[in-house]
């Protein structure tokens, strides 16, 4: 079987994909990590959570897309890991973590990143609306028993006229795939011990670079980080493990 | 048609190809009128190679701009030019079948395109074998429901579909995949009333109008606190000064020309020092501002800046479909920022998030609604900083407008006892008797203002900060 490719640059790496893969696909594929909470392999793209957003084209006239909704072109020249870029996921996640606290993929995707403060007014809310449920409902599960209703501050996400739909099989698809009610933080144990939870994960490197990203895991400490930067949560473990020497 | 309607429509069936008007189009440098610039005959080119058929055109007069209301005014007065540039633009592209989605909250328009399209079939303009040659063209006129964002190309072909009005990513460009997954070209109303008078006068004739990289006139709507509001057109280039002081006659009652908003509820505020600014693509862009579909809304010095931030920002909150979050929760986000700092809750840092915040919101989001959503802020911030220092700092409003901020006092030498304000107060915040100096109770003044208006000997002030 042959098909078409396109060649294109990743953080200047020359790569070479399938006609039609999305930007998303395409840096998965070749190891670069893209954070994304509104999608999902065997869903379609709906470009919601912005997260995955890269810059394209050259570097004096770049564009911001979102990666999963833009297919790759012959020549393109894509960068993820832009200052403006990382610095605008961090707000993405920082406005996410204050509105939706309990939710742990995204406590963890903001600890990944480096966001660890929250500077607006805390809310308590169970929905990022990144509409993977509607579409699981409707594309894997063949059902369409829910939607998007509503425009702005009043978009939810509902059965038709909010009343149980008949098309509904109580099959928990929408669940499964929730990004904010599924998987809750339940914050420390008991108030003399630390979960630590977050701690532990590996975080991905989210330094900055302009036109390439390091391939070195995020403990290998050789970045020279500028003064007063957090360092990733392993690396700041390490260090106070050595001060503890 | 006695005046010389649908004469370029004729002109253009009967001696030219499709390809000449394109290139014709393309050399005149017309830009879209509806907000992007995009050059049209670009546009023209891309659908014209397509080769999927039918082909699609639409007229889009979904202008949902505040005080704006430029496309109205085309509609409502020669909506005859507007359909003349339709069959013209299909005749280059090879539509048959082309769109107006007009706004439901226009009736008059709506009324008038209505009837301007059963006058033009009856006429032979419209329908099978228009002026007898073997061209055939309808159109339709489609009512919106009055969603702010579907004037954004890609939700107005989801609503026309029947589908939710939400924007998609592009590419495709509607000209390659657009209604029906078809080639579809969408033009902004001016867009397609400027399209007789190039076919008539020439590429050449339109060239030489406007500035460079903006050719042509731009029909504008001067509203706010000028003395003369209305529609001005004007060649592109113009300076800010000559529209607000020649044409709109200057800021009535002696005011001070405060700023000035470009561009719609997501265009920034320019300050008086860039009076003299040509209003084309380039420079409006270049001072942090966006020339949108031609609304220009004058303030004077009565005016609040942060409110004005405020006020735009909830209108884009209301307004942004939701679909993206950085659009939805930002806004909902930068709004609670301006109203902490609008009553007296903010801090010097709440200026550093806002910024922050507004330049995430511009890069994140997707649609031309979402990528400005933030420039009304960020344009008075960079403008007017001082105001929101001292809203912060001092507590203090200058103009009088934020009123968590501002107290009313009554003069003890002005009051002659009149008992006026004592009458209307809702609230019965005045104390005092009959001939005897009045005093409001700034504890129960829910400050409406009521006695301000009523006072005839000017004696109610209104007092911001610590000033007496």
């Amino acid at each position: 079987m042959s098909y078409k490719t396109v060649s294109l640059t990743i953080n200047q790496l020359p790569v070479e994909v399938p006609e039609g893969t999305s930007i998303l696909e395409a840096s998965q594929t070749y190891g670069i990590n893209i954070p994304t909470l509104c999608h999902l392999d065997g869903l379609s793209s709906y470009g919601a959570c912005r997260l995955c957003i890269v810059e394209i084209g050259p570097a004096d006239k770049p564009k911001v897309v979102s990666s999963c909704t833009y297919r790759c072109e012959e020549g393109m020249e894509v960068r993820t890991h832009t200052r403006r870029i990382v610095d605008t996921r961090k707000i993405m996640l920082e406005l996410m973590v204050s509105s939706t606290p309990r939710s742990k993929t995204i406590q963890d995707l903001a600890s990944a990143h480096g966001v660890y403060r929250a500077r607006f007014r805390p809310e308590d809310e169970d929905c990022i609306l990144c509409g993977l449920c509607v579409r699981m409902c409707a594309e894997q599960m063949m059902a369409g028993a829910i939607a998007f209703a509503g425009r702005g501050p009043d978009r939810h996400i509902t059965t038709p006229f909010d009343e149980l739909s008949e098309l509904c099989r109580h099959c928990g698809g929408c669940m499964y795939v929730c990004p904010a009610c599924m998987y809750r933080c339940m914050g420390p144990k008991a108030d003399t011990t630390l979960c630590s939870a977050c701690l532990n994960l590996s975080p991905s490197c989210v330094e900055v670079y302009d036109n390439q990203q390091c391939w070195m895991p995020p403990e290998c400490g050789t970045c020279v980080r500028p003064e007063g930067e957090y360092l990733p949560a392993t690396g700041r473990i390490m260090q106070e493990e050595k001060a503890t020497e | 048609m006695a005046i010389g309607g649908y004469k370029a429509l004729a002109s253009v069936l009967q001696n030219q190809s499709a390809e000449n008007v394109v290139d014709t189009v393309k050399q005149s440098g017309l830009r879209g009128r509806g907000g992007a610039g995009f050059p049209t005959g670009i546009k023209w080119e891309r659908a014209r190679e397509q080769p999927a058929e039918p082909k699609y055109i639409v007229c889009n007069a979904d202008e949902g701009d505040p005080g704006a209301f430029m496309d109205r005014g085309l509609l409502e007065g020669n909506p005859h030019r507007v359909i003349e540039g339709m069959c013209i633009g299909a005749f280059a592209i090879g539509a048959r079948q082309g769109f107006v989605y007009v706004r439901h909250e226009y009736p008059i328009a709506v009324k008038h395109i209505l009837m301007a399209v059963e006058d033009a079939r009856s006429a032979g303009l419209l329908g099978e074998g228009i002026l007898g040659t073997g061209f055939a063209f309808d159109l339709k006129v489609v009512q919106g429901a009055g969603a702010f964002v579907c004037g954004e190309e890609t939700a107005l072909i989801a609503s026309l579909e029947g589908r939710k009005g939400e924007p998609r990513q592009r590419p495709p460009f509607p000209a390659e995949s657009g209604f029906k997954g078809k080639p579809t070209i969408i033009n902004n109303v001016e867009t397609w009333a400027n399209v007789p008078h190039i076919i008539n006068n020439g590429a050449e004739w339109f060239d030489s109008l406007g500035s460079e990289g903006s050719k042509g006139t731009k029909i504008f709507s001067l509203v706010g606190k000028v003395r003369n509001t209305g529609l001005v057109e004007v060649p592109m280039g113009a300076s800010i000064r000559s529209i607000v002081y020649d044409i709109g006659g200057g800021i009535p009652d002696g005011k001070a020309f405060k700023a000035i908003q470009t561009g719609g509820p997501a265009g920034g505020c320019l300050p008086p020092s860039l009076l003299d600014l040509p209003i084309d693509f380039g420079a409006l862009q270049e001072a942090g501002t966006i020339m949108g579909s031609g609304g220009l809304i004058v303030m004077d010095e009565d005016t609040c800046m942060v409110d004005v931030a405020r006020y735009f920002t909830k209108f884009l909150e209301e307004e942004s479909c939701g679909k993206c979050y950085s659009c939805r929760k930002g806004t909902q986000r930068m709004r609670e920022l301006l109203d902490d700092i609008c009553e007296g809750r903010g801090t010097i840092s709440h200026i550093d998030l806002l910024i922050e915040l507004g330049h995430a919101i511009n890069t994140a989001s997707m649609c031309g609604l979402g990528q400005n959503a933030a420039t009304p802020l960020l344009s008075t911030i960079r403008y007017f900083r001082e105001e929101y220092v001292e809203h912060i700092k001092d507590r203090n409003c200058t103009a009088g407008v934020c009123s968590a901020l501002i107290r009313y006092k009554i003069l003890e030498d002005l009051c002659d006892g009149c008992a006026a304000c004592m009458k209307v107060c809702p609230v019965e915040a005045i104390a005092g008797e009959k001939d005897q100096l009045h005093v409001i109770d700034v504890e129960a003044c829910v400050k409406c203002g009521t006695c301000l208006d009523v006072c005839a000997k000017n004696a109610v002030v209104v007092l911001s900060g610590g000033g007496e």
